[in-house]
């Protein structure tokens, strides 16, 4: 098999980089719908597409026996499922998978702090939420802080400062 | 003007389309109307029709008409416009739209907001997709809000200044100042990025890593201390502090220990504690454990500690959860050539590990499995392998199977058991095996001369059921051809010998002439077996001659060429036929460009024929020359088709060695051989071109040229030939091993054949 190299992005220089960060993130449902797409390298759109597509039906197509850990290009996606949610993460080949799990659960936690017992409707009527939430837990593909509380504290703070209130609710009743 | 509809109104309402078509027109009239909202220039629900956008983006629908709208909102001095803006310029644009520079001066004035959120948001955006000339134009600003006792600002403008760094490297230094008490903070947040930065910065650079070299002490502490530490509700994972803190606190360590002794010392201590005291039951604690064990790997340890790690991976081989074998088998797999003995204690739960579900698993248990074959275990390990050949998937068969070749070689221990080895794999997964394993195996029976008898039958009997696996009908057939004489004669002392005729053995061959399932190359084999054998039979001499003379019209031009020239054989050059048609001498073993030699039984961690390789002179590091379509792909083709042709060469060479028995006094005194091009196939092109030699009229010097068209150059070109013992070979050093691109050198090298003047018809070996 002749592995195909990923462009990267956020590096340049050396040809085997060695870097940690987070390529991209993505979130979608049992169906595959897409409800959350954090870019952290550049790529045109229509490769952005592509490249869900392919990796939401590798995902859905996995056993439930089997790891979280899926070989892809020369990356690694590491991905869980919460209720009706798939977590998807793709880490370099030389990270840590076992911690990306954890960051995983710690964005999880964030939105179950913030939204009150977290569900997917949550995501979907307040997608702009979610990403507010992921920017201040994650910048450039790196983990910003690792505390449970400050990123939600940040986010309500923020949420204080917006000039028009109705507009956007904090947990919009549907 | 009624106002524009809500954002969660409008996902309501999408929501509630049936078909796709329904939701596209929702879509489109929404479209419409934020699109002449926009013309408007509408300030008060711009920020509401952008977030409706980004929705519809998401859904998959185009909304590139509201990237110069995000950068109004950017610039306006409401915060909520700000929000959804900056959102916006993150989802909509890159470094690849020249607009995306109008936002650089806003972003400018946002660093320096009064609101930290303000300026949260423009340090966020900047860090997730700022181009190169943005990170230039406000590199200065990040490492001013760098130096802030803002801790808030402090940690964003960190991992702000990393990203600096990867698309600027030249502007690492000026960061430098920043970083001097960055690890003084209190602060999780800050500390975390703070070792981010550092380790970039070090990874970056020899001169930061040597630089940052006295940090390790101070490392070492903060980690102690978060060990020590009690209860901290913030951070705590599962009972354990800020493990997040800590795995990239021991990656900087791994960093800054590798290949320094001093620092390695330094870290011994803490490495230990780390690596016995964490608590395994949960994954958070097997994060730490598991860098801590690539730490120890990589750094100057002693190797009482690197018992320690092995032992840990030995555990996590152990363990229920799949991920955490997965983890272990991938860290064995680096660490099994530096501490090979250590790891073959764990082998028995490695092999278990190919029974695993998981393909991951299944693939690195494999290739660990390859890693660990030794002299003492060949026979137990390539029992389980040859068992997971079996029933492993499809795409595992290719590397399996050339990892047991491989491995076979190296450790046989009779070759008996070799043969058996590999005829199993023939007929187990035939039609995975690469093409090159076809020659490589024919000259390892070649080899193997008094197993002939025993291969031959062996051979003859595993497609007398099945011919339909290439490879392996291949080989059957070269065997058959070369050793036909012994299968019928029963000579075989390995096992019981079976009864054939000369009539059955025909009738197989011919059997894979006609069929479907044949590929035309796997024809070829058997149409020169077919002939070879008119020599080592004796009864069915005519019959061969019918079969090959039928195929003097055959549509396949290449079957066809040679039942001509074989046909010739019969009819003009008989006195030759037995000369050229004996057996083949034992061959020198051919160092092949073949991918063969990149199967993992090294342990190595990248499989790919392309990567392990380093990349011909013509390859460039950025280029896509791992795509099907690029350079880098047609290599692999040429050697592929490189090492299919060795029979063709040999096609060739009785076809060379055929025109010199013409009457050596008619051609040598007449105008000369003309020249002629051999070969010609993907850009390689071999000419030859002939002359007496001037000190003795029967060796003829042939000069080979080989050229290469394509756009790599070729290393390790070895021309190599055979002649039939009647003739002598005398082969000169070639020029040169490399034949450059693009025609623009060849390789030159010279043989010379010595035709002894009397060749008589008796000659027979």
């Amino acid at each position: 098999t002749v592995r195909v190299s990923w462009p990267c992005g956020g590096c340049s220089g050396r040809l085997r980089q060695q870097t940690w960060k987070i390529h991209f993130i993505l979130l979608f449902s049992r169906q595959g719908k897409l409800r959350l797409q954090k870019w952290y390298t550049t790529l045109p759109d229509k490769e952005k597409k592509k490249i869900v597509r392919e990796i939401v039906q590798i995902i859905l197509a996995r056993h439930q026996k089997t790891s979280s850990f899926v070989d892809w290009k020369d990356l690694k996606l590491v991905y869980k499922r919460y209720a009706s949610l798939y977590f998807c993460c793709a880490i370099e080949d030389q990270d840590n998978e076992l911690l990306t799990l954890e960051v995983v659960h710690r964005y999880v936690e964030l939105l179950d702090r913030y939204f009150g017992n977290v569900c997917e409707l949550d995501i979907i009527f307040n997608f702009e939420k979610a990403y507010f939430i992921l920017d201040e837990f994650i910048i450039g593909g790196e983990v910003q802080d690792t505390s449970k509380r400050s990123a939600v504290k940040a986010i309500e703070d923020s949420d204080m400062l917006q000039e028009t209130v109705e507009e956007y609710m904090n947990k919009p009743a549907f | 003007m009624p106002a524009p509809i809500r954002l969660r109104e409008l996902i309501r309402t999408i929501r509630t389309a049936r078909t796709q078509a329904e939701e596209r027109e929702m879509i489109q009239k929404e479209c419409a109307a934020i699109r002449s909202s926009f013309r408007e220039e509408d300030n008060t629900y711009r920020c509401r029709n952008v977030a409706k956008l980004l929705y519809m983006h998401m859904l998959g629908y185009p909304a590139h008409f509201g990237q110069l709208e995000c950068l109004k909102l950017i610039a306006s001095q409401k915060f909520t416009d700000k929000r959804i803006g900056y959102l916006g310029a993150m989802l909509l644009l890159d470094e690849r739209q020249d607009v995306h520079l109008l936002m650089t001066n806003c972003i400018k004035n946002d660093l320096n907001h009064s609101t930290q959120y303000v300026q949260g948001l423009a340090l966020c955006t900047l860090g997730c997709m700022g181009s190169s000339e943005m990170c230039r134009d406000l590199a200065g600003e990040v490492e001013k809000l760098l130096k802030t006792s803002n801790s808030y600002l402090r940690k964003k403008a960190a991992l702000c200044a990393v990203h600096v760094i990867r698309k600027v490297p030249e502007l690492m230094e000026m960061f430098l100042p920043a970083t001097k008490n960055l690890l003084n903070e209190k602060n999780h947040g800050v500390l975390h990025t703070s070792v981010v930065l550092l380790t970039e910065m070090c990874e970056r650079s020899p001169d930061m890593l040597a630089h940052f070299r006295k940090l390790v002490p101070q490392l070492v502490r903060i980690l102690k201390n978060l060990i020590m530490s009690g209860y901290s509700p913030e951070h705590d994972v599962s009972g354990i502090s800020d493990p997040f803190l800590q795995v990239r606190i021991l990656r900087l360590l791994r960093i800054l220990g590798r290949n320094d002794d001093d620092s390695s010392e330094a870290m011994n201590d803490i490495l230990a504690q780390v690596a016995t005291n964490t608590e395994t039951s949960k994954n958070v604690g097997n994060a730490i454990l598991y860098e801590t064990v690539l730490t120890i790997m990589d750094i100057k340890s002693e190797s009482g500690l690197r018992v320690l790690a092995i032992n840990i991976l030995g555990r996590f081989l152990l363990n229920n959860d799949k991920n955490i074998r997965y983890v272990a088998l991938t860290s064995l797999l680096k660490t099994v050539q530096t501490d090979h003995n250590a790891v073959q204690r764990h082998r028995s739960t490695i092999v278990d590990c190919l029974k695993d579900l998981d393909v991951s698993i299944k693939r690195r248990a494999m290739e660990l499995s390859f890693a660990l074959v030794n002299g003492n275990n060949v026979r137990g390990m390539m029992k389980e392998l040859l068992y997971f050949l079996d029933s492993c998937e499809p795409e595992f068969k290719a590397d399996c199977a050339s990892g047991i070749f491989l491995a076979a070689e190296k450790y046989a221990p009779s070759k008996r058991w070799h043969i058996d080895t590999i005829m199993r794999v023939l007929t187990t997964a035939g039609s995975y095996v690469r093409d090159d394993a076809v020659p490589n195996l024919i000259q390892l029976i070649t080899n193997s001369v008094e197993m002939h008898a025993y291969t031959v039958q062996r051979l003859y009997k595993a497609i007398l059921g099945d011919y339909s696996q290439q490879p392996l009908v291949q080989v059957a057939s070269w065997c058959i051809g070369e050793y036909g004489d012994l299968l019928v004669s029963g000579q075989c002392e390995e096992e019981e010998p079976i009864q054939v005729t000369e009539d059955e053995v025909l009738d197989i061959l011919e059997s894979i002439l006609i069929s479907n399932m044949s590929a035309s190359v796997t024809r070829g084999y058997a149409l020169t077996a077919i002939m070879k054998l008119s020599t080592r039979f004796t009864c069915t001499v005519n019959r061969i001659k019918k079969v090959v003379s039928i195929y003097g019209s055959s549509i396949d031009v290449e079957l066809q060429q040679r039942a001509v020239e074989y046909n010739a054989l019969f009819k003009k050059y008989d006195h030759m036929r037995p000369a050229l048609l004996e057996r083949m001498p034992v061959m020198e073993k051919v160092t092949t460009n073949g991918p063969t030699e990149i199967v993992q039984t090294n342990g190595e961690t990248e499989p790919a024929v392309l990567e392990t390789k380093p990349p011909p002179s013509g390859l460039q590091p950025g280029s896509q020359c791992n795509k099907d379509t690029g350079a880098g792909g047609s290599m692999l083709n040429l050697q592929k088709s490189l090492c299919l042709d060795v029979m063709e060469m040999t096609s060739v060479m009785l076809r060379m060695v055929s025109r010199f028995c013409k009457s050596p006094d008619h051609y040598f005194f007449s105008a000369g051989i003309p020249s002629i091009t051999a070969y010609n196939k993907n850009g390689l092109k071999i000419d030859f071109t002939f002359e007496r030699s001037n000190t003795n009229p029967s060796v003829t010097v042939i000069t080979i040229q080989a050229s290469n068209s394509t756009e790599l150059d070729m290393t390790d070109f070895v021309f190599q030939a055979a002649v039939p013992k009647t003739f002598q070979l005398q082969l000169l050093s070639p020029s040169s091993s490399v034949i450059p691109a693009f025609n623009s050198g060849t390789i030159t090298q010279v043989i010379k054949v010595l035709n002894p003047q009397k060749v008589s018809d008796s000659e027979n070996s």
